[in-house]
Formats: C-alpha cells, structure tokens, sequence
C-alpha cells in the first residue's frame, strides 16, 4: 500500500500546474469565440480594443503569423476567415493583467458572414460516410458469416437502438498553457497528458525542430483524453507570446471549453442480436452512426467492443460518421468502449430478458473460448471469474428476476449487472535508470501523471527492478526534455511506460556488477523492437459492474444505492492507486448513466450547456457505496510486470449496469442516456 | 457597453495566513485571481471561474467561500486563509493528513478547494449548524456519511475520488473530537 509521492505537494498548494509558474513579465491571453455557427469572418475592429489601456495585441486572420503545418484544423489558429463551428476561436487578446485582457475579448467586434449550420446527427443523413479506419487504426466494417440471413432464422430476436449524448471530459484544471520564447526556442508549461506529442506537434506547427521546444507539465489537473493531444490553448499562447515579445498565459475559461477542448461524440447504435431459445447467441449486428466535425476527423471506435465480448458464429459491426458543423469531438475515457458497451451490455439483459436466461449466466453461455473476430486467443481473460466474484460480493443470488418487484415506500429497487473490458494496449517507449553517486537511483521518462498515480507506480515498478528500497528511487517525468514517451492515453502508461522502467533498470543492475564509478552511472533502454516482437494474442481487460439502484416512483429520480465493479486486469501494481481509479470511472460512469448530457443548439450550433452548473457531473452526494475488488490474474503475455491498463476500464459499463438496474426495479427499459426524471415519469 | 476603459484601482489590506498584505488592487479582480496572480498563493484553484466547481473554496472571515466569487475590494480587512495555511510548518492539519491516508484526491487540482471545504464544514458542524439533510434540527448534527456527502456537494471531484474524501472527512472529524476528548 504505497501513498502517492506527490502527496504533500498535493495537499498543501506546492504542486504547481501549469499556469502557476512564476515567469517573469507574463502577459495575458483572453481568446474570443466564433458567434454564428458557420460562415466567414469578415471585420475584426481590433484598433478600438488596442485603444483600450494595457491591451498589448489583437491576433485574428486578419494578422496573425502563418503558421508551418498545423495537422488538423484544430489547429490551425487564425489560419483562414472561415467558420467552421460556432464557439471556434477566431481572435485572442493579449493584456497586462488577466482583467484587461477579458475585457479585451469581451469588447472585441467581430463581423460575420453568417450561413445555416448543419448540426443535427440522424441516421438519414445524406452525408453519412464509411471512414477508413477509426481511433485509432481499426477497420471501420467487420463481417464474418451470414449476419442478416442468421439474424432473421433466430429464435430470439432484439432489435433496438441506443443512443448516447455527447458528453464532456471536464477535467478540473482547465486546459492551460503558458508559453515562453527565449533564444533557445519556445518553452511551454503545459496542461497535457503527453509532453512529448505536445513538443513533436508544437514544433511542426511552428517550424521549428524538435529539441527547441520544451514542454513541461509535472503536475495536471485531470485530463480524461481531453489532454491527449495539444488544443488550441497551446498555439494561442505560443503565438501571442511570440507577438507581444514577452510570456504569456492562457487558461481556457470553462465556458470555452466546451466548444474548444473536445467531447465524446454522441452516438445512435442499433443492435440487433438473434439467440437460441436458450439464449446462445446466433448473430450480432452492431451498426453506429456517430459525427465528426469538417475541421478534423475523429470517428470513435464505438462497435470494437462488440468485436471480442461474445461468441456468435454470424456478426457484423460498422461505423457510419457525418462531418457537422459542430465542435471537434476526440477521445474521452475509454472512447469507443464506453459508449459501444452501454449499448452492448444494456443489449444483453434485455435478450436475458427476453429468454428468461439470468444476465450472469447469460454472459458465461457465450463465453468465447478466444477471440471471435482475429482467432488469436486471449492472453487471459477472466470475465466469468469477475461475475462470479462480483455475484457472490454483491448479493446477486437472492434477486428476483421479475422487474418491479420489490417496493420500499416510494422506492421501487432493482439491480443490474454489466460487463467491461478494455484493451491492453502497449507502445514503445524510451527511459533512463542512473545510479546516483549517493547510492539512490533516478528514473527519467516524459510519461505523466494526470491523477492517476502514474509516478508512484513507475517507482514501484523501477525499486521492484532494482531491489531497492521505494525511497531511494526518484521518478521525474511530466517534461518533454525527459527520454521521449507516449502520451497518458489507452491506460497504457503502466505497460509502455513501465516495461521502458524495467528494462533500464535492469541493464543499470547489470552494469552495475561491475561497481558503481565514482560520478554514477546512468543507462537507457528502447522497447521499439520489443514491442514489435510481441506474440499474436488478444489482449484485454474485463470486468463485471454491478448496481443498485432506487428510483421514486413519483418523481422518477434514480439514485445509486450500491456499486461494486471487479475486474480482472493482471497485476495490480499499487492497490491504493489502481482502487481510485477504478472508483473513479465507476464514478463517472454514474455521471454518464444519470446526468451527463450535453445539449447542441440545433438553430446556432454548439453545446448549449456550457458550464458545470447546466452540465451536471457527480458530486459527493451522487456517490454514495462505491467499490472495486480485483480477481487474481496472472498473464504471461503481457509485459514484464503482468499488469493490464486500469485508467478507463472502471467506466465500461457501468452506465449500462446502472440502466440494467433502473429496468429491473421499474420495469421501464430506457435506451438514451441520460436516464433523467423527465425520461422516466412518464413511463413509470 | 460602458465608457469604462480605464482600469478603477483600489487600496485594500487582507490578511492572508497570518500575514498582513497592502495591495493595490483591480476593481475588477476576484480575491482569487488576487492571490494567485498578485501574492503568488497558486494554492488555490481555478476551476471555472463561476463558484460552481468549488476548486477556489478559502476560508474568509472563517467560513468557507468561493474566492472566484468574491471581489478582492469587497474584502478590504478580510482575513483568509488558503490551502497554504492549513498546516502548522511542516505538521500537517489532521485533514491534510487524512486525504493522503485515504487517498482522497488524484489529480489534486480539487484538493485545495476540498481541504478549505472540509475545514470549513467540520467547524460549521462543531457549532451545530445544521444541513438539509439533518433529520433533527432540535439537536447537535451528527457527521454520518449522508452529512458529509451533502456538506462536501459544493466542491466538485472529476476523478472520482468522493468514496476517499467521505473517509478523510470522517477520519479527520474523528480525530477532531479525540483531540477534543
């Protein structure tokens, strides 16, 4: 049980983010939003706000510096007049002070050439396109058998269609960055999960090499994918810190973030699945129609879960986006996974209803004996041990199958169970181990840690390696000068990040029989080749969530009584840490099941809840017996400590095992999230 | 629009974890950007500049408030104390001990907010102050779990860390009364 090393820092105000750096001279950045939600920019009336005391520039295409090679029209700041997205950025005001330059903003006149925006995703939508691949490299379509013909022969048939809002990340920390260019290059104190994307992207979009830019981001405020990759937060200091000659700061305001800093896309998935009367699956139809934005493709990988859950001799899974005028979506927690197993897991209690079959022992009926799409087997896989365990904790023996059964006052109470899962994904990373002189070891690597205990985890790992007390090994990551790594995405980190730990430390032992020379000794590792030598297995995470639920039979609220998720995702590194994780997505997977929803504005474009007081996320009262246990689970193929990723898996279906709850204590099968009064008293 | 286009400052004295600050301030500027970007107190947290995320929660006057929400020149004489005045020297408080225990915080931007928050709250139960989930109001409140989770709401936590800060609380209030004993 290790506490986090950052802990003191954490809890007294030390641990500085990103726009808490004190720099000298630092300016202001206050940026202004895109009013019409398709057009051209066609005035800017800057002259009237530089005329304002201590406003130090106005940047809009009307001057701002072009830029090298922006990748996507994320980008792109101030590239072109065109509007994309209503909410887009189309002009920044740098200030003195933080007051000057929001007034700036504020004040700024900025003339439209208005057209209509097309925002509303339908599934007749004309433009509706088959990507080439989506997030990140999986085949759009997937077939194998006769689906259609195997569907129509099924004893059992459901065919219904999910819907999911979009939803957004809100990390507490806002996407911030503070930029600073000196004779070196360009120095960026950065809100991201990857400082070494953030160095290599920056670099391009200004033209400079790699190694003159720095990115430096020890401590952020939560990022759930929305810190993935580098927002525009990043080019607009960058670029107005070049312009006034000083640094300047840049947080995006909340209200901004909506439109600017990304979201999960809204979904409409229809599944149709045929089984036995038994309920062993025949066929499996998954088919989702979801939206990008013109400016850049992001097409969620929602159907890949339905890939390797079940077995079903006949299956298909497509993707069918439509570019809208509306903001960009990208990856939010466990994208593609999330959304496509609420849909997937709410399908399978709706088929135990319909053929009487327990949810449970439903889903160990079609069990696969490995991966029902690629053939490969699974390097592990310890669903049924997860609903085994879980039954046995939560209770589930005792439960009425009947929906509405069981009454208390107002309360009607039921409870639900889903599966999860998540892949186990590893990429190439770099690291160092250096002996120190003193006797202690320090381990460099440019991972980060956005809340997850990725620092403490990686000194665990690096003193296990080493066989060295926990308290002579110093962890620095969360800067871009560090031994390049791959960004805190695909709850890699522990597996990419942690297998480069080893592997220096490893060579440092070796070297280190030869004794420790006076000024240290310091080794490197490179884990290109091993991660291409990897055997062929699939390989993933699961789980089992289950939940409680009581809702007022007059006022249709829904609270969470109970929840307990176990899963089964290899070696737990430090329990303290993999626990808040996995409580932490159980936790947003309340959000996502009850309240989180945001709305677009179909006649201006963008979300029109745009704050935390309209957009609801859990608060303390929201969750209230939560807990993760975890199965023993020991894979061989995975990576030098065993470990599978556990940063999004918490989230994967918890929605569903909450939905499947309030169906089974109200007897109202709801298919769109959020499940909110307003959906439920009319049905109830 | 106003004609307004010239910064209005004002002169005003706060008092910031015991020590006395002069300043001359915006009229515009909230205490929080005040003592982030004028005192250097990063501390406190910017969240969403609104008071509906709680991150910026201080204690003024004692009792715990949003600094987002508060003009620094409605303040003149407050006196405040911020996540850095929590501890005594290196002794951290009881709840800044127990947060760490119970690993109630991930990314730790809420943390301060959440550690004034508590503060706040567990000295509001102290004087009996009651919540809307208090079944007796005739009597002292009693800190079970539904009071903490109601009193804690304000201040919101993206990780997820509620099922840890209802612990740390209730450890941090145990602590509290045995202290008390």
């Amino acid at each position: 049980m290790t506490e986090r090393l950052e802990s003191r820092e954490k809890v007294t105000g030390a641990a500085r983010y990103a726009f808490e750096y004190p720099v000298e001279n630092v300016a202001y950045a206050a940026a202004v939003q895109a009013s019409v939600g398709r057009g051209e920019v066609v005035a800017v009336d800057a002259d009237s706000v530089l005329a304002l005391p201590g406003v130090l520039a106005v940047l809009s295409h009307e001057n701002a510096p072009k830029l090298h090679d922006p990748p996507d029209g994320e980008l792109a700041l101030f590239q072109s007049r065109t509007v994309s997205y209503r909410g887009q950025f189309v002009a920044v005001v740098v200030g003195e002070t933080l007051e000057t330059a929001r007034e700036g903003a504020r004040r700024l006149r900025v003339e439209y050439a208005a057209e209509s925006p097309d925002v509303r995703l339908r599934t007749d939508h004309p433009d509706l396109y088959k990507p080439d691949k989506v997030n990140p490299t999986f085949p759009a379509d997937t077939e194998q058998g006769e689906p259609e013909d195997a569907y129509g022969c099924s004893a059992v048939r459901v065919d219904v269609t999910y819907t999911t809002p979009a939803e957004h990340n809100n990390p507490m920390e806002p996407h911030t960055t503070l930029a600073q260019w000196n004779d070196d290059g360009l120095t960026l104190y950065d809100s991201t999960q990857g400082a070494s994307s953030v160095q290599n992207i920056i670099a391009r979009v200004f033209g400079l090499d790699r190694t003159q830019v720095r990115v430096v981001s020890p401590h952020v405020g939560g990022g759930f994918g929305s810190k993935g990759s580098p927002r525009p937060n990043v080019v607009i200091a960058a670029m107005a810190a070049r312009a006034v000659g000083r640094p300047v700061k840049f947080a995006v305001p909340r209200q901004q973030m909506y439109a600017t800093t990304g979201y999960r896309t809204p979904t409409i998935q229809r599944f149709r699945v045929g089984a036995d009367s038994d309920g062993r699956l025949n066929a499996v139809l998954h088919d989702v129609v979801e939206q990008t934005s013109t400016v850049k493709e992001f097409a969620e990988q929602t159907a890949t879960p339905t890939r390797v859950m079940y077995q079903a001799p006949h299956r298909r899974t497509s993707h069918r986006l439509v570019a809208l005028d509306v903001p960009t979506p990208s990856w939010m927690r466990a994208p593609g996974e999330t959304p496509g197993m609420y849909a997937l897991e709410s399908v399978m209690d709706e088929l135990a209803v319909a053929t009487g079959v327990d949810p449970i022992e439903l889903r160990i009926r079609n069990e696969p004996d490995r991966d029902p799409e690629n053939g490969l087997p699974f390097s592990s896989r310890n669903l049924v041990a997860c609903l085994q365990e879980g039954a046995e904790r939560f209770g589930w023996a005792g439960r009425d199958p009947a929906p509405r059964a069981r009454r208390e006052g107002r309360k009607l109470v039921g409870m639900g169970v889903a599966a999860s899962t998540y892949p186990a994904y590893m990429a190439p990373n770099r690291a160092t181990a250096r002996a120190e002189p003193d006797g202690t070891f320090t381990i460099r690597i440019a991972a980060a840690d956005i809340g997850t205990g990725a620092r403490t985890t990686l000194a665990l790992i690096a003193a296990e390696t080493l066989k060295a007390d926990l308290g002579d090994v110093r962890v620095e990551i969360g800067d871009s000068s560090l031994p390049k790594a791959t960004v805190a995405g695909g709850s890699s980190g522990t597996a990419g990040w942690g297998t480069a730990v080893v592997r220096a430390c490893e060579a440092l032992r070796a070297e280190l029989n030869g004794g420790l020379p006076a000024e240290g000794l310091e080794v490197s590792a490179d884990t290109t080749e091993e991660v291409k030598a990897r055997e062929a297995f699939s390989r993933h995470a699961f789980g089992a969530q289950f939940a409680e639920v009581e809702v007022d039979a007059d006022t249709g609220e829904v609270r969470v009584r109970r929840m307990l998720g176990v899963f089964a995702a290899g070696r737990i590194i430090n329990p303290v840490t993999a626990r808040s994780q996995f409580i932490g997505g159980m936790t947003m997977g309340i959000g996502m099941a009850l309240m989180e929803e945001s709305v677009m504005d179909r006649e201006f474009g963008d979300y029109l809840n745009r704050d935390l007081a309209q957009y609801h996320v859990p608060s303390c009262a929201d969750v209230r017996d939560v807990d993760a246990v975890w199965v023993e689970e020991s894979d061989p193929h995975l990576n030098p400590m065993g470990a599978k990723g556990i940063g999004e898996i918490g989230i994967v279906g918890a929605a569903a095992a909450v939905g499947n709850a309030v169906h089974h204590a109200t007897g109202v099968r709801v298919r769109s999230l959020p499940i909110t009064p307003a959906t439920l008293v009319p049905r109830l | 629009m106003n004609n307004a286009t010239t910064p209005v400052h004002a002169d005003i004295t706060l008092v910031v974890n015991g020590q006395e600050h002069r300043l001359n301030v915006d009229t515009r500027a909230s205490l929080l950007d005040v003592l982030r970007e004028t005192l250097g107190l990063t501390g406190s947290k910017k969240g969403c500049d609104h008071g509906q995320c709680g991150a910026c929660t201080i204690l003024i006057d004692g009792r715990r408030a949003n600094g987002c929400l508060a003009l620094a020149v409605a303040h003149d004489g407050a006196d405040i104390v911020t996540v850095e005045g929590l501890a005594q020297g290196d002794q951290l408080s009881p709840i800044q001990r127990a947060f760490i225990e119970q690993d109630a915080f991930q990314c730790g931007y809420c943390t301060p907010g959440q550690l004034c928050s508590a503060t706040g709250m567990l000295d509001e139960v102290a004087r009996g102050w009651p919540s809307v989930v208090t079944d007796d109001l005739g009597s002292d409140p009693v800190l079970n779990d539904d009071e903490i989770r109601e009193r804690m709401s304000g201040n919101l936590c993206r990780c997820g860390a509620y099922v840890g800060i209802v612990a740390a609380v209730k450890q941090a209030a145990q602590d509290r009364e045995a202290a008390e004993a």
